[in-house]
């Protein structure tokens, strides 16, 4: 009856939440759906720029249902992109193996059946992965799901013969076009850059209203137990094995689509576009944003890669200036593109030293990083505790 | 299927001289681990940075191959000296600046923090001896670097080729090896290191100052990441801001299959982890049409996830249990 009461209260919280932000959220909508006309009339030309920051914010919101609402932690990430950006290659491009011993059905060989797929296929590997290692402690699955980010990569450069080796397969296939009334028409070619930034604008709509849905679902409010105490989780009937699972599918198949579209709009995909500092990247977005909060992913996301995409080229000119009227060569040559790294890292390190939370922490999230406690399982078990005592004083006691 | 025994002897000493590199860099993995449980992510960066500092303090001595064998000698060893100071400090700095307010955060937290510290040094990797591969002063006389010490010194007729590098690695890390077995096991602040593993906080209750003996195991680990980035120099007669990306995970990998936090694992893991890579590298192919050195890292992980899926506590440790 008390746990009712308190899933109900989640709920309005969480209702509550949605609520308020709505009226930013749609703002937020707008501005980025007129975007296009804003950066043509003021002569940016950067949507190709943006286009490639809204695929890397979708993998950002995939990886925070893994890290930030389950709570296990996905040094690999990027090999689900790569699989679902394979995925979309074998399945379409005339060039793949699989293409060229007709072992394809014709429908297939499409980009929104190819796309459905590869979503499946990523959500299948996410099970793989994760159906071995949930046994693992958090930081020993960080470290196998490195692992597993770095063999994949490496095997589709090294299997030559099947996946194009380095050089990857190209000629991937591209949405139909959309015909309209009056001969208008909706179509995706490399001219229309417009229609694939509407598109995946779209495709980030929705994966955030999907994201939030699950995360106020059941399942949602499942894998939050089981970030706070797996054992507490396990002990209240969530099944640990069936919920880390989900996540994990579930967070693979996000990135899986984010690279099967992102193949489709390069039209190419090629090994050395996923390397581990791409899983670390997203990672830096999840966690500079705020783990758990999906607007704090957004918004870290845009954070990062518009440093790396935008911000970083239009930083050279100034220092390059500078450095000039002082007279530093090193200064007068640098190219803030050298420093990426450093500034990756530094906002992985200062953002847990200084804000563990990100820069907007989610609620609930932010009371289990400031634990303070001898050790985090101490202090979780404390907070756990807590709550627990409550609501039903008998909670407490474990074996 | 005859095995060709010449080569299988030429790769054994191949990956005895590589895995006893990866044994000192898995030490410091397992010293840290065993003592805060925080894998210390940045730790084969902490290598890379002892190779650089190597080059660069023998880049400024002046010593070049036509100076005196002493010289030669002098250098070799006080290069060695100087990394192993120089990562031990940096080493220890990180733990302060970074990890130690992080001592009682959520696990995860030191780790992520530690694989920011990796990709920070590795930019400043970038900004000491640029980003592409270079090779490190030429110091050693050209004879030696490819002569054949089985057949010049001992006299003996074979094929196999053991090189004076070969012999300097494993003649720098056996002394040091002795040295920390010794330093665990004989001195006061090695039995406090070793209480503080298994309870801190009965550790402190005894007396012991904790963060003093953290501290000497990031020096203790990263000295020895100095002297493998010193060795791992010129026995691959290259470096590069991401060596230590490889190096750190094949060594990590050795700590966990030899079962990590246990010292002696460390060792073995690295030497069962060097001889894969030498056979993946060279023996393989002789066998395995297609296979190759491409294929070497792959299998390496491939080991890694099986041991944590399998045997996670590795050959050597403890199973553990996860504790209320």
């Amino acid at each position: 009856m008390t746990a009712t009461t308190a899933t109900a209260g989640r709920a309005r919280d969480a209702r509550a939440n949605d609520e308020r932000r709505i009226p930013w959220g749609i703002l937020a909508f707008a501005f980025a759906a007129v975007y296009p006309f804003i950066d043509s009339a003021l002569g940016f030309n950067r949507l190709g720029s943006w286009l490639a920051i809204m695929v890397f914010v979708i993998l950002a919101m995939g990886l925070n249902i893994v890290v930030g609402y389950a709570g296990l932690l996905d040094l690999g990430y990027a090999a689900f992109f790569i699989i679902g950006a394979y995925g979309a290659a074998f399945l379409t491009s005339p060039g793949s193996p699989l293409v060229r011993n007709d072992l394809v059905p014709g429908f297939l060989q499409n980009f929104w059946p190819a796309l459905a797929v590869s979503w499946l296929i990523a959500a299948a590997f996410g099970v793989l992965l994760g159906a071995p290692t949930l046994r693992l402690r958090g930081d020993y699955l960080a470290i196998v799901t490195l692992g597993f980010g770095e063999i994949v990569p490496s095997v589709f450069t090294n299997a030559e013969s099947v996946t194009g080796g380095p050089s990857g397969i190209n000629r991937i296939a591209r949405p139909p076009t959309i015909p309209l009334w009056g001969g208008n028409e909706i179509s995706f070619g490399t001219t229309d850059q417009r229609n694939w930034y509407w598109l995946i604008l779209l495709v980030a709509v929705l994966s955030v209203f999907m994201i939030t849905r699950l995360y106020a679902s059941r399942l949602g409010r499942a894998w939050q137990a089981i970030r706070e105490d797996e054992i507490a989780a396990a002990s209240m009937g969530v099944n640990l094995v069936q919920t880390k699972l989900l996540a994990f599918a579930l967070g693979a198949s996000f990135s899986g689509f984010a690279g099967s579209i992102y193949s489709g709009y390069l039209t190419v995909v090629y090994p050395d576009q996923f390397e581990f500092s791409v899983s670390v990247i997203i990672l830096a977005m999840v966690i500079l944003g705020g783990l758990g909060n999906i607007y704090g992913v957004i918004a870290g996301g845009l954070l990062i890669q518009g440093f790396d995409r935008i911000l970083a080229e239009a930083l050279d000119t100034p220092i390059q200036w500078i450095g000039r009227q002082l007279d530093i060569a090193v200064i007068e040559n640098h190219s803030v593109s050298t420093d990426r790294l450093l500034i990756f890292g530094l906002a992985l390190v200062l953002t847990m030293l200084l804000r563990p939370g990100g820069l907007f922490p989610d609620r609930r999230r932010r009371a289990e990083l400031v634990a303070d406690d001898e050790s985090e399982m101490d202090a979780a078990n404390e907070q756990a505790y807590d709550v627990r005592a409550e609501q039903e004083p008998t909670a407490g006691a474990r074996a | 299927m005859d095995v060709n025994w010449t080569l299988f002897t030429q790769y054994v000493i191949i990956g005895v001289a590589t895995g006893s590199l990866i044994a000192l860099i898995a030490l410091g993995y397992t010293l840290v681990y065993g003592i805060i449980e925080l894998i210390n992510f940045a730790h084969g960066e902490v290598f890379m940075m002892g190779a650089f500092f190597a080059t660069t303090m023998i880049g400024i001595s002046g010593v070049t191959d036509e100076s005196s064998g002493i010289a030669i000698i002098g250098i070799l060893l006080l290069g060695l000296v100087g990394s192993m100071i120089f990562s031990a400090g940096l080493n220890y700095g990180i733990d302060r600046v970074a990890y130690k307010r992080l001592r009682n955060a959520p696990r995860l937290a030191p780790l992520i923090a530690a694989i920011g510290i990796s990709f920070i040094l590795q930019n400043i990797g970038i900004y000491w001896h640029g980003s592409n591969p270079f090779t490190p002063p030429e110091i050693i006389p050209l004879e030696y670097r490819s002569m054949n010490v089985l057949t010049e010194w001992f006299g003996l007729e074979t094929r196999i080729r053991v090189r004076p590098f070969d012999l300097f690695v494993v003649g720098v890390t056996i002394p040091l090896l002795i040295g920390l077995v010794w330093f665990v096991y004989r001195t006061r602040i090695g039995t406090a290191m070793r209480a503080t593993a298994q309870d801190r906080q009965a550790a402190a209750l005894m007396g012991i100052d904790i963060n003093r003996t953290i501290g000497v195991a990031f020096l203790l680990g990263g000295s020895l990441a100095g002297a493998a980035g010193m060795v791992a120099l010129y026995y691959n007669n290259s470096a590069r801001f991401q060596m230590g990306f490889q190096y750190g995970l094949f060594a990590f990998t050795a700590a966990v299959l030899g079962g990590i936090g246990n010292l002696t694992g460390a060792v073995l893991g690295g030497l069962l982890i060097g001889l894969t890579w030498s056979f993946s590298d060279g023996f393989m192919k002789q066998y395995v049409s297609g296979w190759g050195a491409q294929w070497t890292s792959s299998v390496i992980f491939a080991v890694l996830v099986l041991v944590m899926v399998f045997r996670p506590s590795g050959l050597l440790g403890e199973q553990t249990v996860d504790k209320v």
